[in-house]
């Protein structure tokens, strides 16, 4: 432990990590540390990979005063931190929201429907693929609501729970690993690289 | 007189009738209006991002004015946001400067060590909650423990019984409930954006 660097990185790492112990002024440092340091981050981010490119480079190098358009709406935005003006923020919101709200729907359509459903279809000729067929089917049926959950359509729904439940737990262990691996990264740093207890 | 209210539901109908009928269209003049469209919805998102910032700062920089309860680490919250953007407007962003150090050895540290907390609660939350009580719980625990098993060395030492079955569950039964997840997903996403644009649906701008 040598440099400036990791000092800083292992007081931090231990002050996240007394949480564990129960929350602490030290913890809480680091918790708002953290929140300052992530917002500005963010700013400087979205101002040199946006804001820069996209409306000041392009008025200097091309003269495109057209994105002084979006720019003005862009900055009614700001209209939101005043009560009274809020209202002027609609309107970016409105073209933003419309705007993504009609592109998504050809590309939801795309993705999520058409393209699931004919992955769905291709093996049919294999045990995997009927069982894929089976899953999707009655997955499905767990979410219809329209109808009571009787006769065949309760038992598939039943059988969808059952496919539900397979994800639901490889997603669990998945979250699990990663979090872990995490862990162990974090021990690694301050047993190897911060004390030099482990090569 | 049209209030914004009204205006901004002609602009939602406008641009989401736009931005669908362009997936159909060819024509260059509308690929053009599309690709001008996609610049400023990004540009209006990295000002509503500076916004969500700025409401951030304000609210901190309020509880120190107002010595409020826990005012100093919200003192400590100023102080870094206002930091970190001095440092990358005057510093520059690349590799070396002060901007990337406090990247790499104040956030990055500090981020990994909160999700790496989240190992213990999840342990805690798998104990309390991956209980046999009945057969769906019984599928829950024995799938997790599979996927956790087979992505461990001892596990892959074990037998390589244990992969195979763990990559067999992937891509079968919990791909095929991720599918029927995903089909939902987007019918849902569908049936959504239509009342958006519509404007049956009017949370999303303030209706």
């Amino acid at each position: 432990m040598t440099d400036l660097a990791t000092i800083v990185a292992l007081a931090l790492t231990l002050c996240i990590l007394s949480f564990l112990y129960r929350e602490n002024p030290f913890y809480r440092f680091a918790e708002y540390l953290l929140v300052g340091v992530s917002v500005g981050y963010s700013t400087v981010v979205i101002c040199r990979n946006s804001i820069y490119p996209l409306v000041i480079e392009r008025i200097s190098s091309s003269g495109d005063i057209l994105v002084l358009i979006p720019a003005a709406l862009g900055l009614l935005m700001f209209a939101r931190l005043k009560r009274s003006w809020s209202g002027l923020s609609r309107l970016p919101l409105a073209l933003m929201i419309g705007f993504g709200a009609g592109v998504s729907i050809p590309a939801m359509l795309q993705a999520r429907v058409l393209k699931q459903v004919s992955s769905s279809m291709q093996s049919l000729a294999t045990l995997d693929g009927i069982v894929i067929v089976v899953g999707v089917i009655s997955t499905m049926s767990y979410f219809y609501f329209s109808r009571k959950q009787e006769g065949l359509n309760g038992r598939l729904a039943k059988l969808g729970t059952y496919f539900l439940m397979v994800f639901f737990g490889a997603t669990f262990g998945f979250t699990v690993m990663s979090r872990i691996s995490l862990l162990i990264g974090r021990l690694e740093f301050i047993l190897r690289d911060a004390f030099g207890l482990v090569s | 007189m049209m209030t914004t209210r009204k205006i901004s539901f002609v602009i939602c109908f406008a641009a989401g009738i736009f931005g669908l009928v362009q997936y159909f269209s060819p024509h260059p003049a509308i690929s053009s209006v599309y690709r001008s469209l996609l610049d400023w919805v990004q540009i209006i998102f990295a000002f509503a991002l500076l916004v969500g910032a700025l409401s951030v700062l304000r609210m901190h920089a309020g509880k120190v004015m107002k010595r409020d309860r826990h005012w100093v680490y919200s003192a400590v919250a100023v102080a870094s946001l206002i930091a970190m953007t001095a440092a990358g407007f005057a510093g520059g962003a690349d590799r070396g400067s002060l901007f990337a150090w406090l990247f790499d050895n104040v956030q990055v540290p500090m981020q990994s060590t909160v999700f790496a907390l989240l190992a213990f609660f999840v342990a805690s939350a798998a104990y309390r909650g991956f209980r046999m009580r009945n057969l769906e719980a019984g599928i829950l625990l024995v799938t997790a423990l599979l996927i956790m098993l087979a992505r461990i060395p001892i596990g892959e030492l074990a037998t390589d019984w244990l992969p195979r079955s763990a990559d067999w569950v992937l891509n079968v039964p919990s791909m095929s409930a991720k599918r029927a997840l995903l089909i939902g997903i987007g019918l849902g996403s569908v049936t959504t954006a239509l009342r958006v644009i519509l404007g049956i649906e009017r949370s999303a701008i303030g209706g």
